[in-house]
């Protein structure tokens, strides 16, 4: 009978494997969302989300308890201070998984695993100068190229040749920015009769 | 001597066994998001998305200067 064989051995032994263990649920606590193994991220969500309610329980002998597990005290602190809280109401499943990728060098399946409320900081996609454009000397251009980027969030290879074509006219128009009234005044009216 | 095989193996045979070697296609579903092909139960890697939200941290695309 496979009885009393629960969890993986992942190649370790004993210690090495619970410090493994240890690292990955301290980093997890600490940024919230990590990348690793499907192998390893499973067996770390039940010991991860343990720490997480004792967080939520807050006294003092439950952030000892803690402390024996995650090696960080800062990130202890954490887990009572700000994830405890932000999970008060929430009865377990404090962790989602979700795959990934096959790992490059050796296939190995990947996932990721965060906290559930984990919200993904936005790519910023263009530099400030691109940005900036429009107000620098309204490059009629430009203009209608910009807000066309920005709401369809570009895979790389689109992106790539229109913030080229943008940026050039942006470097255009800051030039003549920084040039006199007169010739800014002048190119503008070049570009105005050039559409 | 070491042991040899008595006889010769048919191409018949060779075939029979081998009948059981071919290698599976993955599941692969279109993203929901951007159509590009991806593994089922799986993060879109084009687009970085899973059921709508769940997205890998994409690098923002750089823009030459």
């Amino acid at each position: 009978m496979r009885h009393r064989v629960a969890g993986r051995h992942l190649g370790r032994e004993t210690s090495h494997r619970l410090s493994l263990y240890r690292n990955l649920v301290t980093d997890l606590l600490r940024y919230e969302r990590i990348t690793t193994t499907e192998a390893k991220a499973k067996e770390i969500r039940p010991m991860a989300e343990k720490i997480i309610t004792l967080g939520r329980r807050g006294d003092l002998h439950a952030r000892r308890q803690a402390m024996r597990f995650v090696y960080d005290t800062a990130v202890v602190k954490k887990v009572f201070d700000e994830i405890g809280p932000r999970m008060k109401d929430r009865p377990g499943g404090y962790l989602r998984l979700t795959g990934l990728e096959p790992r490059k060098g050796d296939g190995a399946r990947m996932s990721s695993i965060e906290l559930v409320d984990f919200v993904d900081a936005p790519p910023t996609p263009r530099p400030q100068r691109v940005t900036a454009a429009p107000k620098a000397a309204a490059p009629v251009a430009a203009a209608p190229d910009a807000p066309a980027l920005e709401p369809a969030e570009p895979t790389v290879d689109e992106a790539e040749p229109e913030g080229e074509s943008a940026e050039a006219v942006a470097e255009e128009t800051t030039e003549s920015a920084s040039e006199l009234a007169q010739d800014d005044a002048e190119e503008r009216e070049a570009g105005h009769s050039a559409e | 001597m070491p042991p040899l095989p008595k006889r010769k193996y048919p191409k018949s045979r060779q075939g029979k066994r081998r009948s059981h070697l071919a290698i599976k296609m993955p599941h692969i579903v279109d993203c929901p998001r951007c159509k590009s092909p991806r593994l089922a139960h799986h993060a879109c890697p084009i687009c970085g998305t899973y059921r709508g939200r769940e997205a890998i941290t994409m690098p923002a695309p750089e823009l030459e200067s």
